[in-house]
């Protein structure tokens, strides 16, 4: 399963033995290879957003580094081309290991027309492509998560074998939809994993002011599914916990609650200075729990990352985020005559405004287009 | 023809739909079993069991959200909100999420899903069993809704809400789940989304009006009738899409616009509707545009004589039509 329609990297088959490590956790050293491209990647693509918003290139960024670990461990599991993942806006590496591509997120970064996740309606971060059953994101967090139980439950209904999971925030942990959607998938026992990335903060807000316990997976009891806490810095652990959860979901055994303790690497945002809240001392400290250099030296100390392997990946990495930067600046923007499409599968032209002009901005153009001038002859008829 | 109460209609077209199509389910508290709390799924779930109609726990954002969920996987759901006032913890799935979802994706991800939902007043429901809340959910682009008035026009229009692509609020006056009976054909008729009926042709005034204020305003046109005020109706049946034609079409021809909902006056349906009409037939009109409407209190009151001080009722109306028609 995990195998299957991942992004190739381009690792030969050459490499494609089996070390120790990989043999521990059931992959190929090549699959361990591509886990360790779709991590770096991540980081590589959420760096660049952050020097393009700096060099006044892109408007917001909203990061997910820090994440990157736990984000590919879990996803792996899965299988893009039947399960599906509501992800939420720090989920670039889950993006990436259902499919989405540098391009696919820079686009978006730079709301481009052919930006894959909205056409360049939505802010950056909130990715989703049908494609690779991502479900298209919004902003008031957690309500993804009741989407996800909903694919569940539809997977049950007609027993298609799909597994349908979420990921949030420990902050976005303690909405309503969450205890609502866990309650439902408990009750049903539905194909649904619900991720909870905890690092530490809601924007400012250190866990010890949102939490009363120490894990949200305690609550899990609560809903009558299992409660998993897993080290998100440490990759391969979160592969196995998620593929416990995936397995017994798609035996229809029902749900899991799995939270991965990760770090938050940068501010909340691209509008978001961290250093008011957070110490320095803490912030230093943060690099020991860092996934990428983590895993790069599990892998190496494996022998899985040779020297070569390394310089053929990192090269990969530069040129697909190279191209795709390029690309993203030079593609074009949307047409704003396009921009009354789609709020329904049809045009909605019986409720055309006036077409006179005083000062709707509608100047002459109707919801059903340019051409469309109906309305307004019937109102000077 | 068979005659059906309007409920009877309902729970028939749900019954014929699911037997039509094996992807539409329904879910809400109390659908299974005991088939609604007004009865409108009963014999469903006896019929289609527990994987298709199914009683959730307490939680209107679940069931709004899960169906998000489950229309993206092959599902057309038909979600039950037991009565609108309940239908606010949804308030943030249906407007931030639904109405948004084909937009937001630029048309990569389209939800056709249905939530029923009873409302209204006259029912000795008090402030949480009778309120109108077509006026937030009309306000949202992306969202269609529905309100007939009649069993043909809540069969046809239920059918096409099902079938529809996008998601549609479908609002069921509860007053006249039992107290309104008329003709449904066997046949698979449909009504569109977004045209309005004219139910009642006339000459001086147009009353538009939607649900139960529809049959009053029907009754009131016969009562001023033998005062020789002729009153054209216009059934809305979809608030959103607007069907503006019709209404622009009926007001330009009688130049008297009287506009009746249920709802608070203050920013209810019928000031949009009477927005368009001074917008766009200004130079048709023979005198103000003016609504008959609920008072603006925060809720119906429960004992009888304050019930019946708040709703709007046809002897109201007909004062309204009298003044407009004298101006």
């Amino acid at each position: 399963m995990a195998t299957k329609a991942k992004p190739p990297t381009g690792a030969g088959s050459k490499t494609a033995g089996r070390s120790d490590l990989a043999a521990s956790v059931d992959l190929t050293d090549d699959d361990l290879i591509r886990m360790y491209k779709t991590v770096a990647l991540a980081r590589a693509v959420d760096e660049r957003m952050w020097v393009l918003n700096r060099a006044g290139r892109i408007p917001f960024v909203i990061s997910g580094q820090g994440h990157e670990g736990a984000q590919v461990g879990i996803a792996w599991p899965m299988d893009p081309k039947l399960d599906w993942f509501a992800p939420f806006y720090r989920s670039i590496a889950t993006c990436l290991t259902f499919g989405m591509t540098a391009r696919d997120i820079l686009t978006a970064q730079y709301a481009k027309a052919i930006d894959r996740s909205s056409g360049g309606r939505q802010m950056p971060g909130h990715y989703g492509s049908i494609d690779n059953h991502l479900v298209s994101l919004s902003s008031p967090v957690a309500t993804q998560m009741l989407h996800a139980v909903g694919i569940a439950l539809a997977a049950k209904i007609r027993k298609t074998g799909q597994v349908a999971m979420s990921s949030l925030g420990e902050g976005s942990a303690n909405q309503g939809d969450v205890h609502e959607g866990l309650n439902f998938a408990g009750v049903h026992k539905l194909p649904f994993i619900l991720i909870v990335e905890n690092n530490g903060y809601a924007i400012s807000v250190p866990v010890s002011k949102q939490l009363p316990v120490k894990d949200v997976a305690i609550r899990a009891e609560g809903y009558g599914m299992p409660g998993v806490v897993v080290d998100g810095s440490d990759v391969l652990e979160c592969y196995k916990a998620a593929k416990i959860a995936v397995d017994r979901a798609r035996r229809g055994e029902g749900s899991t609650l799995i939270e991965a303790k990760v770090i938050r690497l940068t501010g909340h945002s691209s509008d978001d200075q961290q250093t008011k809240y957070r110490d320095p001392e803490e912030l230093a400290g943060l690099s020991s729990k860092d996934p990428v250099p983590k895993f790069r030296k599990q892998l190496q100390e494996a022998g899985v990352l040779t020297d070569e392997i390394l310089a053929r990946v990192e090269a990969e990495i530069k040129a697909e985020v190279d191209e795709a930067t390029e690309y993203s600046e030079n593609a074009a923007d949307p047409d704003p005559r396009t921009a009354m499409k789609w709020v329904f599968a049809e045009d909605w032209p019986s409720e055309t405004p006036p077409s006179w002009g005083f000062g709707d901005g509608t100047e002459g153009e109707g919801h059903g287009g340019p051409d469309d001038t109906s309305a307004a002859e019937d109102a000077v008829g | 023809m068979a005659t059906k109460t309007f409920i009877e209609a309902i729970r028939d077209t749900l019954a014929e739909e699911m037997r039509r199509d094996e992807s539409v389910i329904v879910l809400g508290e109390d659908v299974g079993k005991k088939g609604g709390v007004f009865l409108a799924t009963d014999g469903l779930w006896a019929e289609f069991g527990d994987d298709r109609v199914i009683d959730t726990p307490l939680t209107e954002s679940m069931i709004v959200g899960a169906s998000i969920g489950a229309a993206m996987n092959g599902i057309r759901p038909v979600a039950e909100i037991q009565f609108a006032d309940f239908i606010f913890p949804a308030f943030n799935q249906l407007v931030s999420e639904a109405a948004r979802m084909r937009y937001r994706s630029n048309n990569k991800f389209g939800l056709a899903m249905t939530v029923r939902a009873p409302y209204g007043g006259g029912v000795h429901g008090a402030l949480y069993h009778s309120q109108s809340v077509e006026a937030f959910f009309s306000h949202v682009p992306g969202l269609k809704v529905v309100i007939p008035s009649t069993p043909y026009d809540a069969k046809g229009l239920l059918r096409s809400a099902i079938r529809d692509e996008d998601p549609v609020l479908f609002f069921e006056h509860k007053k006249m789940y039992r107290s309104v009976r008329g003709d449904v054909p066997e046949t698979d008729f449909i009504v569109p989304l977004g045209k309005a009926a004219i139910t009642h042709p006339g000459t001086q005034i147009t009353v538009i009006a939607y649900g139960l204020m529809a049959h009053y305003a029907l009754e009131t046109a016969d009562i001023v009738a033998d005062k020789g005020i002729s009153v054209e109706v216009v059934d809305l049946r979809t608030l959103r899409p607007l069907d503006k034609k019709t209404v622009l079409g009926s007001v330009k021809k009688t130049g008297k616009c009287l506009i009746v909902y249920e709802d608070n006056r203050f920013l209810g349906y019928g000031a949009e509707i009477a927005a368009i009409v001074a917008e766009e037939a200004f130079d048709f009109l023979d005198g103000p545009v003016t609504r008959i409407a609920g008072p603006d209190v925060p809720g119906v009151p429960y004992n009888h004589v304050l019930e019946d001080w708040f709703m709007v009722n046809p002897e109201k109306i007909a004062a309204g039509i009298r003044k407009l028609a004298a101006y």
